[in-house]
């Protein structure tokens, strides 16, 4: 796992020459030594990662975006459900497609006009990816707690437990990810409505996490416990039981310090993954229905207008190669940053 | 082996028991009515005692599953007719034996996943042997960098830009289809270069990465280093030492994500309009169509299971150094 690389590693990224390697001893300069903690180390090493630094920030303008969203509307003076393109005559023409070329976009409709309904494109897609980040994110953060719970426990308590839990991460791991999603996202649909009636969005997004979470942590718990095993054998947790500690304080004191990297590698992989699952499922149109907005569902959108207006479609595209793309290397950054042991 | 194999086989049966359990508890048991599902919007209470009859759905869920798991291997009678031995009961839509829409979708999901996993073990493989062959060098760097995008690209953005390019855009081909090999492999072959040209590009990113990092971390393995050592060439020691030793982790990735294919390439499927599995996973879904879904569910997750055993059973062939006991 941490053998994989990225060129985010590349060594072209030289270390200033003041600087010792990789921060990781204390500079014996003019001062003498100073202390560092392992997270003052790690952001040390982070801050001069230029690829991490730019896609930190780019991570950080899509979570602006999706928090912001009715700000950014309120302030483009558009909204993500209003039919500009009916409303006003002169931007669809009669099939339903703009008039202006590349997808209708102008001055007023910065990255277009919706065809047939004539929604405003960027609204739409700020608040797409606001639905869709906020769930993915959601998930994500009850996925890696589960796992932390899940993991530590089977690998802290062992025996029985380890055994049982081990077989239940095996027998949700057997269950055909993608299928699942789609075959038990109508269920628990219908575990809070009665068929036949509309659910509400809320209640869809809370489905949507629900069955993300539940197929989602066994990975970080399996990875986290493999990590308690051997942490658990070492000398300080050792010192921790003889000096009389309690299961909790060397769990909360001893090893979760050591495990924090796993955990914010695995997330930082883990939340993007989640992202492009929740767009697949409103994508085939089992997940975030009309009129909410969706980054999935406007693939689905865009592969009903492809043929006549292509631009629209690469909008959602191209956001979503950038998501994920900095995200990514943000994971890889972080990684070498607390571990720099895997930099090659 | 044959210990290995038969207890793998057991441990596969008792997965797949509990599977088809909790789904079938699932699907059967959590909706209030599930009769009332395949009975439309407007249903009287006569019209869902009958439905709930001919179903069988007037019994606990228990017998319910035990009559279902029987009629898988025996067969059953239902109200509606005879239930021939694979029975997976009647759609709660078309009123169809469900085995029979399964077997007739699933020749579509096999083209698309067994074309599109030849291409893109090949290639991937072979690309990342190239960046580890070169590494460092600019080669090393773009497969680096078109591995990293290619990770981000999703199949319901990039099939849509073939679909647009490659089709509307220079007429190279026409809409991607379903023909059934034994008819016309022509039609078969190039109805499906699509979709397996864009499956392709999603997987080919991640086996290039892993091969070349496998690849690099045999190759400052040990007995690669004494083959080396002892004088043979670059290329026995690349391809019968390094290569060997690096397919064992690529093979394991490959097996799982093959088997998760056969049990639908759900959104390939739904972005070419192919009729697989994985479509009818999400038509079942839509029109809540419990029996179908059950028996999609079952194809699935059979697949993932016996494609784990053949990965581990693969694996002992490939690294002589695993042994199975």
């Amino acid at each position: 796992m941490c053998a994989m690389t990225s060129p985010s590693q590349s060594p072209s990224e030289a270390p200033s020459p003041a600087a010792p390697p990789d921060g990781a001893v204390a500079v014996p300069g003019t001062a003498g030594l100073v202390g560092r903690s392992p997270g003052q180390l790690m952001w040390r090493r982070f801050r001069r990662d230029r690829t991490g630094v730019v896609s930190a920030w780019i991570v950080l303008f899509f979570f602006v975006v999706a928090l912001a969203a009715p700000l950014i509307s309120l302030l483009y003076g558009k909204d993500p459900t209003t039919t500009y393109g009916l409303n006003e005559p002169g931007l669809l023409n009669q099939y339903g497609y703009p008039v202006r070329p590349n997808g209708g976009i102008s001055g007023e409709f910065w990255f277009g006009v919706e065809p047939t309904l004539g929604r405003d494109v960027l609204t739409q897609l700020v608040y797409g990816i606001r639905t869709s980040l906020l769930i993915a994110a959601a998930a994500t953060v009850l996925c890696v707690l589960t796992g932390i719970v899940v993991g530590v426990t089977a690998g802290y308590v062992g025996g029985r437990t380890d055994y049982f839990l081990g077989r239940f991460i095996d027998l949700l791991l057997a269950f055909p990810a993608q299928l699942s999603f789609v075959a038990f996202t109508p269920v628990v649909y219908s575990l809070f409505v009665s068929p036949g009636k509309e659910t509400p969005t809320y209640l869809r997004v809370i489905t949507l996490i629900l069955v993300l979470w539940v197929l989602g942590w066994m990975g970080l718990a399996r990875l986290l416990r493999g990590q308690v095993l051997s942490l658990r054998e070492r000398e300080f947790i050792e010192a921790a039981k003889v000096t009389g500690a309690s299961p909790w304080r060397i769990i909360t004191k001893e090893l979760l310090p050591n495990l924090w990297t796993p955990i914010l590698v695995q997330a930082t992989l883990m939340l993007p993954t989640t992202v492009t699952i929740e767009a697949g499922l409103s994508f085939i149109g089992v997940g975030i229905l009309e009129p909410t907005p969706d980054w999935g569902r406007m693939f689905a959108n865009g592969a009903k207008y492809y043929e006549s207006d292509i631009t629209y479609i690469f909008f959602p595209g191209l956001a979503m190669i950038v998501f994920v793309v900095a995200f990514n290397l943000l994971g890889d950054s972080v990684r070498d940053a607390f571990d720099p042991r895997t930099r090659r | 082996m044959l210990r290995f194999l038969a207890r793998r086989t057991l441990g596969a049966i008792v997965i797949i028991l509990l599977i088809s359990a909790i789904t079938f508890f699932l699907f059967f048991a959590l909706p209030a009515e599930p009769a009332l599902m395949s009975c439309g919007k407007n249903c009287t209470a006569d019209s869902l005692a009958v439905i709930n009859k001919n179903l069988g759905l007037d019994q606990p869920v228990p017998v319910q599953y035990w009559h279902y798991m029987v009629g898988l291997f025996a067969g059953r009678d239902l109200t509606v007719g005879h239930c021939p031995a694979p029975c997976f009961g009647y759609s709660f839509s078309n009123q169809q034996p469900v085995w029979g829409t399964i077997v007739d979708r699933f020749p579509t999901t096999l083209s698309i996943t067994l074309g599109g996993a030849a291409v893109f073990l090949t290639v991937g493989v072979g690309i990342g042997m190239l960046a580890a062959a070169f590494r460092g060098t600019w080669i090393d760097k773009a497969v680096s960098s078109l591995s990293l995008l290619g990770n981000a690209l999703q199949i319901y953005f990039v099939g849509v830009i073939a679909l647009a390019v490659l089709v509307s855009g220079l007429h190279w081909m026409d809409n991607p289809a379903y023909y059934p090999i034994t008819e016309n492999p022509v039609k078969w072959f190039t109805g499906m270069i699509i979709p397996w040209l864009v499956l392709s590009i999603i997987f080919i990113a991640n086996y290039s990465r892993m091969t070349r990092s496998q690849m690099i971390e045999q190759l400052a393995e040990d007995h690669v280093r004494t083959a080396r050592a002892k004088g043979l060439g670059r290329r026995t020691v690349f391809f019968r030492y390094a290569w060997r030793g690096a397919m064992a982790p690529i093979v394991t990735i490959f097996g799982i994500d093959l088997g998760s294919l056969f049990g639908g390439a759900i959104i390939t499927e739904f972005t070419f309009s192919l009729h697989g599995l994985g479509r009818l996973a999400v038509s079942s879904v839509s029109e809540t169509d419990l029996p179908t879904l059950m028996a999609v569910m079952l194809v699935g997750c059979t697949a993932i299971v016996v494609a784990n055993i053949v990965v581990d059973a693969a694996y002992a062939f490939i690294d002589p150094r695993v042994r199975l006991a």
